[in-house]
């Protein structure tokens, strides 16, 4: 095959992004955008992804237990707690919502 | 101040007493920036619990994006309180993350009148406000 030793890594070059819906209070790590971009094969490293051009968003939803209680992540239709929580899987057109969980007592 | 019609009021009210003894939970939304409560959703209280409530994560995504389709925001979140005042607890203020939305309590512990109370929660700081009961917009 011809491109057999292409320099370029194909499927980083051909990797679309993940959407990641922002909820109003995070906004302002965004500059107001109500969805940003990222890639990860998990959403671990989605998170950490976006934490590189939207510093301290990391912080707001992971802490050293893992996911905050205060955050739901929702992959696609699914609430990331009921998958695998940051070990889970994300691929290219995935879409990833963050809403802040509604609780109290 | 919070601004709602009086049928608004009596729904959450109705909820609560229905729920009691666990506490009841709901969302009123309404045009961004409007303000105005005008669409009630109640919600399951996936807690279950006299002492505790929390949305079901998935019934609140699909909410969520009711209201973005719509151009809505939560106006009011509203919770009951089935024992004590209609004042947030400390959990209350930790969760509160909506610093456009009125947080309504309603305190069914007597059994005759229910305390209606709204307060803004912003970055930990409770602040009470005034409730208007209308009988319409207009």
């Amino acid at each position: 095959m011809p491109w057999a030793g292409s320099p370029y890594d194909l499927k980083e070059i051909f990797a679309m992004a993940i959407e990641v819906r922002i909820p109003t209070i995070l906004r302002n790590l965004t500059d107001g955008a109500k969805a940003v971009e990222g890639k990860g094969g998990t959403l671990d490293e989605l998170i950490s992804d976006l934490d590189v051009r939207h510093p301290g968003l990391r912080g707001r939803l992971v802490d050293d237990k893992g996911l905050r209680r205060f955050v739901n992540v929702y992959l696609n239709d699914e609430d990331v707690r009921f998958l695998s929580a940051l070990e889970t899987p994300v691929s290219d057109g995935d879409s990833v919502t963050i809403l802040p969980a509604v609780a109290g007592g | 101040m919070l601004t709602i019609e009086r049928e608004l009021v009596d729904r959450i009210v109705a909820h609560a007493r229905a729920d009691h003894p666990d506490e009841a939970c709901g969302v009123i939304a309404g045009p961004i920036g409007s303000d105005r409560p005008v669409r009630y959703i109640a919600m399951a209280n996936a807690e279950r619990s006299p002492t505790f409530y929390r949305f079901d994560s998935l019934e609140q995504l699909k909410v969520w994006r009711g209201m973005d389709d719509r151009d809505e925001e939560p106006v009011v979140i509203y919770h009951s309180h089935t024992a004590t005042e209609a004042y947030p607890s400390r959990t209350d203020v930790s969760y509160a993350a909506e610093p456009n939305a009125h947080y309504v309590l309603v305190s069914t512990r007597e059994e005759g009148e229910a305390e209606f109370r709204s307060y803004r929660i912003v970055d930990g700081a409770v602040t009470e406000e005034e409730v208007k009961i209308v009988e319409s917009y207009g």
